[in-house]
């Protein structure tokens, strides 16, 4: 069925308007949708002591400080001192979760990516710690020389061939006008089409009945791209991240969103 | 004799956890029938006298026809009840809401929608039925974000 | 084992509007797993019933619904309920913000 949807992407077919026929429903699902529950769930989560520790995540530095969520997420992927590298969120939770939980790397990462019948924890995580982001700009590290160096590598990923049908980023998502099915494919090398999008991502995805996160959406483009999944939390995911963000930069960000 | 003793008081302790399970009401034939007409009939409502008082709020186009949101409100003095019917599912009724005192005709739901197709809603107010009609058209979207 | 459910009431031109999110699968027939959907929906203000709601298969995954309530007052204690077609229950309580 993948396989159709890429081959359909080659017939190049008009997308539709700005003004999209979905509006109305995109705004509908996003007043009526599951992503509240999903935000109440991973505060739950996030106050819970857990791990050899026994501590919850209240002390988890995002970027701002010990535990201060506000702003927070807008502001990633940036560089972190205490491990000098760049972090996304997802990363940066697992790092919290070694860290002041105690819990094994092995641990944190069995299951980062759940289902309908059970999301997985980083996902209830992901979606009450973006709520805090709620009306705060876009803005990712963009100073630091790590920052810089993530920036441009995800950009050359964003275009780089590869895998079994020798496709990138920019295959699908490097040209004005194209869509699989009804599905646009916005050009997300530019900033006009990355802040909508940037703007509501992690989301509730309605075809998956359940919340998704940026390290889920980038490993699962690959997967479709038929080249090997790239590892949770690595380099080259957190640079694609990094990459995405940095071009929807300025964007209001509007919190967890609702999608098809 | 402990064991019987246990099963008594589960038996007992089931009996009281779960009277509400033996009062609760669900109209098997309605949403048991597979035709919008039997759907209506089962219910009562063949014969729903067209009403512009029955509002609907829709998309005219649902991205993905596992959640098609729909909001309901009757403006139709002494509405007690509402319905929705899905003209092209397998099981057209999807839904039947009772308002009593202290609930406002209104409500607003997700619904499952296998194809574009009519949705009906019919209102009870006053002994007599209304109902009001809208289409929604389905579509597929593609396998990316 | 139901999963999580959560509710907003909140004070609305003189009115109260009802916010209920359900964890729930609302398995449909057509699924190969076994039918599994919540069939009834109760909403009670300070201990009365003021809605009964009689659902299906047809409404999507993980139930959202808007309810609107007559009036309502800071403090007044809002219940939803729901039980489904294999006897599961769920239910949560809040006060009007």
């Amino acid at each position: 069925m993948t396989r159709l949807c890429l081959v359909l992407a080659f017939f190049c077919v008009p997308a539709l308007a700005q003004d999209s026929p979905f509006a109305k429903y995109q705004q509908m699902t996003a007043e009526g949708s599951p992503v509240e529950l999903f935000e109440l769930v991973g505060e739950e989560l996030w106050k819970k002591p857990q791990g050899p520790n026994n501590v919850s995540l209240e002390k988890c530095d995002l970027g701002k400080g010990q535990g201060v969520l506000k702003g927070a997420y807008a502001a990633l992927p940036r560089w972190f001192k205490d491990v000098d590298r760049v972090m996304d969120l997802e990363t940066r939770l697992l790092h919290c979760m070694t860290t002041l939980q105690g819990r094994s790397r092995e641990e944190g990462l069995k299951r980062p990516f759940g289902n309908a019948d059970t999301p997985s924890e980083m996902e209830y995580l992901s979606a009450y710690v973006a709520g805090h982001s709620r009306g705060f700009k876009v803005n990712p590290g963009a100073s630091h020389p790590k920052e810089k160096e993530s920036y441009a590598l995800g950009q050359k990923l964003f275009y780089v061939r590869t895998g079994l049908w020798d496709f990138s980023c920019a295959s699908c998502h490097g040209e004005a006008g194209k869509r699989i099915r009804m599905s646009e494919l916005p050009v997300l090398s530019e900033p006009k089409a990355a802040r909508p999008l940037m703007a509501t991502w992690p989301a509730y995805r309605v075809s998956n009945s359940t919340f998704k996160t940026m390290q889920w959406r980038i490993n699962n483009c690959y997967r479709q791209m038929r080249t090997p999944e790239p590892d949770f939390g690595s380099e080259t995911v957190n640079a694609v991240n990094m990459y995405l963000t940095a071009t929807a930069k300025g964007a209001t960000y509007r919190g967890p969103g609702t999608k098809r | 004799m402990d064991s019987l003793r246990r099963t008594l008081l589960g038996a007992l302790a089931l009996a009281v956890l779960k009277p509400w399970a033996a009062l609760a009401a669900w109209n098997k034939d309605a949403f048991g029938a597979k035709t919008p007409q039997d759907a209506l009939k089962s219910m009562g409502a063949f014969d729903a006298a067209p009403s512009k008082d029955l509002v609907i709020d829709a998309p005219q186009i649902a991205e993905n026809g596992a959640v098609v949101p729909i909001e309901i409100a009757s403006n139709i003095p002494g509405t007690t009840a509402i319905a929705v019917v899905i003209e092209k599912n397998p099981f057209p009724l999807a839904a039947k809401f009772d308002f009593m005192e202290g609930a406002l005709p209104f409500v607003k739901l997700n619904v499952k929608m296998g194809e574009t197709s009519d949705i009906r809603v019919v209102a009870w107010a006053g002994g007599r039925q209304f109902a009001a009609t809208r289409e929604i058209k389905v579509t597929i979207g593609g396998c990316g974000g | 084992m139901a999963g999580p459910m959560k509710m907003r009431a909140t004070l609305a031109g003189g009115n109260t509007d009802l916010r209920v999110l359900m964890t729930h699968p609302m398995t449909t027939a057509q699924s190969k797993q076994p039918l599994h959907f919540i069939q009834n929906v109760t909403v009670k203000v300070n201990g009365k019933t003021v809605l009964e709601g009689e659902i299906s298969q047809a409404v999507s995954r993980n139930p959202v619904f808007t309810f609107r309530l007559k009036g309502g007052a800071k403090g007044d204690k809002i219940e939803v309920s729901w039980l489904d077609n294999q006897g599961d229950t769920n239910k949560i309580e809040s006060a009007v913000a």
